[in-house]
């Protein structure tokens, strides 16, 4: 496969990811801080064709769950009851996309309420919390990412287009970021972070944390491609026909950085995901009512939780084909940077 | 010499530089530990003013700098508020425990990424190498924490590992022989969960090195001269491929730190990770501060190891420092 036809096929596969997440209104059945204390931890609801008296339905339809006589926490399957499962159903109000009104999802049942992926200890659903959750987490890499690529542009130029001592004094501070290990920079700038702020606050604030600790690699990339491409002969030309720096560096220099940031965005982006995650699943980043990968995942750090309700681990493995995706996107790129290099057997083969 | 000695310094330097900036940091930021003691009622205000007077909040912040550089020296590294006693003797006992965790992580990883990587090389193309390939490609989109988590499940279900901690209760009583097997049975889930997350990266990294190696011609000859495919593999093609490896060694360790540090809160090993997210959830500024440059201090150290075998393995940077 060509680099180019991989680099489509794999930004393909990221744009249905992110569509589902972005969409997360339409696909989920419930809202995610909606509750029902009467069903904590309900395991995951079985779709089912075949009935009791193996008919073979098209319609899949699910049991409703009950507790297992003389249990608490055991559930089984109602099967007196069977519920046909409705596509395209009008329930709960939510924003498609944060801002179209809507009353439809995907999804849903008529009477009960339907947990295809389980419930939470508050009996909310867990497959609406993944997906909303995953809006949070991957709004969050991305705004990170984009954040942190302007400024890395930014300093960047600076110190690649002026040179001298604002060159030496930039990199000298980029070496000291790229010399801490990230996360324990990412820690400390938390830590002198108020810690106890809403929702929407620390959103923001963990994005902005996470984007200025990781500025020092792009900047430096992008510093090495301003340095060559200024040398230029075109880029001389247009100097000696008297362009202006600002003219300059965004006609000529910076639209040569473009291949180095698109890569710089495939890694950094889950990269970001993953220390939102990290921040949040400590109790450091976004906190409750408003769902996060991470904080999905907090619950975990109770050993009871651990161990007997495998579903509250679905996040970390929702979380997998993204990353899947951003690396196949990474690697793609980085191919197609490097289109000579062939691979050849080995020795003696 | 000459060369170390300059690597030296740069890391000293770096560490200074680390030090100012978490400083900076530290006096940007809102509230401290004392605003949290201004809530409870039953100390008056003049308490709270007299202690940020003896803990001398109330000073610029060069002054603080200077007075926190004079009881590093000191070999304290300022204060605990939560402690109530000096960083150095809480971190060194933490850090030590990490550096045990880290560096035993280090040395497997490399132990096993070595010899895949070569053997994976040396079938590039061929069905195992894909296989591993793809192998490496999985492990590298699963984060640490849900390895991390995914083992712990794994223990706490099958009862064979303890789940956490670094010793058992009764470790004191225990002979020395029982104590180190105690220590090992503790140790194996977090050391696991750190190699894995640092294995694909390595494995992948001596793949590609040695596989350019091996188109080489001096190869080529050597294959013609019936050296043997062990030797070959080993002691002509490895050497040749080491360079770009000893620096990624440099580089893994910051890598393996920040692994370490989500992999020690999780396992509850106690190292520097579950210490410095209790004292940032405290306000306990001096030992963020200090918890940061010990975690920079190990990079520095990592990277210096790597630059003392670069500078015996590679006779060019030798003659290098030698020259000028």
């Amino acid at each position: 496969m060509s680099a180019r036809r991989s680099f489509a096929n794999w930004l393909i596969f990221l744009c249905v990811l992110h569509g589902i997440v972005f969409c997360a209104g339409f696909f989920a059945p419930y809202d995610p801080a909606e509750q029902d204390r009467t069903s904590p931890y309900l395991p995951p609801m079985r779709l089912h064709f075949l009935d009791m008296q193996r008919h073979l339905h098209l319609w899949p339809f699910v049991y409703s769950l009950k507790l297992r006589a003389g249990t608490f926490d055991q559930y089984e399957e109602d099967i007196s009851a069977p519920v046909a499962l409705r596509f395209f159903v009008k329930g709960a109000r939510y924003r498609l996309l944060g801002f179209l009104p809507c009353r439809l999802h995907a999804f849903g049942i008529e009477n009960g309420r339907i947990y295809l992926l389980g419930s939470d200890a508050y009996g909310r659903d867990q497959l609406s919390r993944i997906l909303y959750g995953g809006q949070v987490s991957l709004l969050a890499g991305l705004l990170g990412a984009g954040i942190t690529l302007l400024i890395g542009t930014f300093i960047g130029a600076l110190a690649g287009y002026y040179g001298g001592w604002r060159d030496e004094a930039l990199m000298r501070i980029a070496e000291l970021f790229l010399a801490l290990p990230w996360l324990y920079l990412l820690f400390a700038l938390r830590a002198f972070l108020p810690l106890a702020v809403g929702p929407l606050q620390a959103f923001f604030l963990i994005v902005i944390v996470i984007a200025t600790v990781g500025w020092a690699r792009p900047a430096r990339m992008v510093r090495g491609v301003v340095l060559s491409a200024k040398k230029r002969d075109f880029v001389r030309a247009a100097r000696g026909f008297g362009a202006t720096d600002p003219y300059l560096l965004r006609r000529h220099i910076l639209p040569a950085t473009s291949s180095v940031l698109l890569t710089q965005a495939a890694i950094l982006i889950p990269q970001y995901v993953l220390a939102e995650m990290t921040l949040s699943f400590l109790g450091l980043g976004v906190p409750e009512p408003m769902p996060s990968w991470g904080n999905l995942l907090s619950s975990l750090q109770q050993y009871s939780v651990l161990v007997s309700y495998w579903w509250m681990y679905l996040p970390a493995v929702v979380m997998v084909p993204f990353f899947l995706g951003y690396l196949g996107l990474a690697s793609s790129l980085h191919q197609r940077g490097q289109p000579y290099k062939m691979e050849s057997p080995a020795l003696g083969a | 010499m000459r060369y170390l000695l300059r690597r030296l310094r740069h890391g000293f330097l770096l560490l200074i530089g680390v030090s100012i900036l978490a400083f900076l940091f530290a006096a940007l930021a809102p509230g401290n530990y004392l605003d949290e003691m201004r809530l409870n009622p039953q100390l008056s205000p003049e308490t709270v003013a007299a202690l940020r007077a003896q803990y001398q909040l109330d000073r610029p912040l060069p002054v603080r700098y200077v007075a926190w550089l004079n009881s590093t020296i000191h070999g304290e590294m300022g204060f605990s508020f939560a402690y109530n006693s000096a960083v150095a003797p809480i971190l060194i006992v933490r850090a030590r425990n990490t550096l045990l965790l880290t560096s035993v992580s280090m040395f497997l990883a490399w132990a096993i990424a070595l010899p895949l990587g070569v053997w994976s090389a040396e079938r590039l193309g061929r069905l195992p190498d894909r296989l591993l390939s793809w192998g490496t490609a999985t492990l590298l989109v699963i984060p640490d924490l849900p390895i991390a988590l995914g083992l712990l499940v794994l223990a706490v279900k099958s009862g064979w590992l303890p789940s956490g901690g670094m010793t058992s209760v009764d470790y004191q009583a225990l002979s020395p022989l029982n104590k180190l097997r105690d220590l090992a049975e503790h140790m194996f889930l977090p050391v696991m969960a750190l190699v894995l997350s640092a294995l694909p990266l390595l494995v992948r990294h001596v793949r590609a090195a040695v596989s350019e190696v091996l188109n080489a011609p001096f190869l080529l000859a050597a294959v013609g001269h019936g050296i043997p495919r062990r030797t070959l593999l080993y002691r002509y093609a490895l050497p040749a491929a080491a360079n770009p490896l000893i620096s990624l060694f440099g580089i893994s360790v910051g890598a393996l730190l920040s692994g370490s540090l989500i992999i020690e809160i999780v396992m509850s090993w106690p190292g520097i990770g579950p210490l410095l997210l209790e004292s940032i959830l405290a306000r306990d500024l001096y030992v963020v501060v200090g918890g940061v440059l010990f975690s920079t201090l190990f990079l520095v150290l990592g990277n210096l190891l790597s630059d003392v075998l670069l500078y015996f393995v590679d006779p060019r940077i030798r003659s290098e420092s030698s020259a000028t």
